[in-house]
């Protein structure tokens, strides 16, 4: 039995009187690439921000490797949705990819020959290398959620948990990103991502976790990705076509 | 100087709420101690803006509405108060009362040497600050869960740098006064974004444009009679603004009008040259003459495009035949896959 890396206990969250997440129980095991998948509104990226201590749940607790999240920070790293920032912010690509050696810096020190020397490192490994000094607006928004891996990458962390990384970019792009996870993986690695397209998952991923608002199901995607769960998941009489 | 970190929270308007926030506190410290200390009225000043500025904070948190609302409400409850409180001063038998006005459009004669040593010491105080948080300070401006996920405490950053602006503001006041000082905060900020694409510099330009704009707005209120000194230094900021608007050579109106006309007129020329190409394609020799009539099938075709597609001695004219040089053959063949390559 392999290692648990995430585990969530009871989670539940509401923004307002309405939950948006209920009673969630979850076990990841170390070393999968995992799809959370469900409709709109079903609490898939607060799941993420909840886990990852940015919105504070009514109930329930966190744990990375046996230990709260939050003696564990620095194995977990995160990509949020591109749309998140302001891309007109004045900085270079290089800047961004930095800001993920600050957690490991610690308050006050700053970055060093060190840090940007695998900064360089990550952005080569999304193949931005060559827009190291490009301002981050004059990116094309495939660019944009590549910097952003790259900066969770120089985390160098266990666990990645990534917000719709495939949103809104080229078919190059999503090639060359999976392509990454796929890696990471193979690095025994746990990857999370929030996903959209249910015609990929048997195709990128080998763990899903269907959600909306409960948790449906969880396991490897062979055994529980299937039309009986996705239209438990989506509410419709869900029909999708498994290429083998 | 902090003015790029408001302007780049999109929080440009709680400079402007801070200020008026900060007038209640003034009159209030004058109504307790009675006299006209600077020192206590500040004091005063910063605390009703610190209390101005968690109450927004307050709102926008627990309730459903946006900041700009919050930002209003704030500013005109607290300007409304602190204008009832001047009133209810001016009516009372105190000798010392006259001269608190002063600080709604502020005037830089009712400094003293004390008042510019504690400014001094808090500018001083800001940018050693600034440069020992300036990493955290970045990352909480620019991506705020992800600072979040990496440890740090954003609440203690974003209080941290709250306090400094509010600090800015108030010493502010004495000089440009309520009405005024958000532009003081804004102005150079929103200049100095105009020419550069790097934090760092547009901290250093924002304060070099607010130093600038300080010692020449005093100059000419002081070489002129009659002139506030206050509402000149904002003007100056106005004018550093105006020109970066125009004609900073990246963001500028002036040269991305000049860059856009620059590039169609390129486009027109290759599209001109590319249609000869086609043409002197179906010949055996690519200086084939051509009569200029033939142009007219095509829409981008202009007698100027012509004339400069002469001048680079891609096309030679007789008459009204035109040719295509070897030159201009060959920049024509290349052209598409430049194109291309330019755009990646």
């Amino acid at each position: 039995m392999k290692q648990i890396a995430v585990k969530v206990d009871d989670l539940t969250v509401a923004y307002n009187y309405k939950p948006v997440l209920w009673d969630i129980d979850l076990e990841i095991p170390e070393g999968v690439l995992m799809a959370i998948v469900g409709p709109n509104g079903a609490g898939k990226s607060t799941l993420i921000k909840s886990i990852l201590g940015i919105l504070k749940p009514i109930a329930g607790s966190v744990s990375i490797y046996d230990k709260p999240y939050e003696k564990q920070r620095q194995l977990v790293a995160y990509v949020p949705q591109k749309g998140s920032v302001d891309w007109d912010f004045p900085t270079t690509a290089l800047d961004v990819v930095m800001m993920g050696t600050y957690g490991s810096l610690g308050w006050i020190k700053r970055p060093k020959q060190k840090e940007k020397k695998a900064a360089l490192e990550a952005l080569e490994k999304v193949g931005m290398l060559a827009f190291k000094g490009r301002q981050i607006s004059q990116l094309s928004g495939g660019q944009q959620q590549r910097i952003f891996l790259a900066r969770a990458l120089v985390q160098n962390a266990s666990i990645y948990f990534m917000d719709e990384p495939f949103q809104g970019v080229d078919a190059t792009t999503e090639i060359a990103i999976i392509n990454i996870l796929k890696e990471l993986r193979k690095a025994g690695k746990t990857v999370i991502v929030v996903h959209h397209d249910l015609q990929t998952v048997p195709e990128y991923f080998d763990w899903v976790t269907f959600l909306n608002v409960k948790k449906i199901a969880t396991g490897p995607v062979k055994d529980i990705f299937n039309d009986d769960n996705l239209t438990k998941t989506y509410g419709i009489n869900y029909k999708v076509s498994i290429q083998e | 100087m902090l003015g790029s970190f408001a302007v780049l929270r999109k929080q440009s308007l709680l400079g402007d709420a801070i200020s008026h926030a900060a007038l209640p506190g003034i009159a209030i410290a004058f109504l307790i101690t009675g006299a006209k200390d600077t020192n206590t009225l500040l004091l005063g000043a910063l605390v009703s803006g610190l209390i101005g500025t968690f109450w927004i904070r307050g709102i926008v948190t627990k309730t459903h509405l946006k900041s700009d609302t919050a930002l209003g409400l704030i500013l005109s409850l607290f300007f409304g108060f602190g204008m009832l409180l001047l009133t209810f001063i001016q009516k009372q038998p105190n000798a010392n009362q006259a001269g608190l006005d002063k600080y709604l459009f502020g005037q830089a004669a009712t400094l003293v040497e004390s008042d510019v040593w504690l400014m001094a010491i808090v500018t001083g105080l800001c940018l050693f600050v600034l440069l020992l948080f300036w990493k955290e300070f970045k990352l909480l401006l620019f991506d705020a869960d992800y600072t979040k996920t990496l440890g740090f405490n954003t609440k203690f950053i974003d209080v941290l740098i709250t306090s400094f602006i509010v600090l800015a503001i108030v010493l502010g006041l004495q000089t440009v006064g309520v009405v005024l000082m958000s532009a003081m905060l804004l102005a150079p900020a929103a200049a100095a974004r105009q020419w550069t694409n790097s934090l760092a510099t547009m901290v250093l330009l924002a304060a070099i444009f607010g130093a600038f704009s300080g010692i020449f707005g005093t100059a000419i209120s002081a070489s002129q009679n009659n002139l506030s000194t206050g509402p000149v230094i904002v003007l100056v900021a106005s004018v550093f603004v105006f020109v970066s608007f125009v004609f900073s050579p990246s963001r500028g109106l002036l040269f991305k009008q000049i860059r856009f006309i620059r590039n169609r007129r390129d486009l027109q020329l290759h599209k001109t040259l590319a249609f000869m190409h086609n043409i002197a394609e179906t010949h055996e020799d690519i200086s084939h003459p051509h009569a200029i009539k033939l142009l007219n099938n095509f829409q981008g075709y202009t007698r100027k495009t012509l004339k400069k597609l002469v001048e680079k001695d891609y096309v030679t004219l007789q008459g009204n035949m035109w040719s295509l040089t070897e030159t201009g053959f060959e920049t024509a063949a290349n052209l598409y896959t430049k194109q291309t390559t330019e755009d990646e």
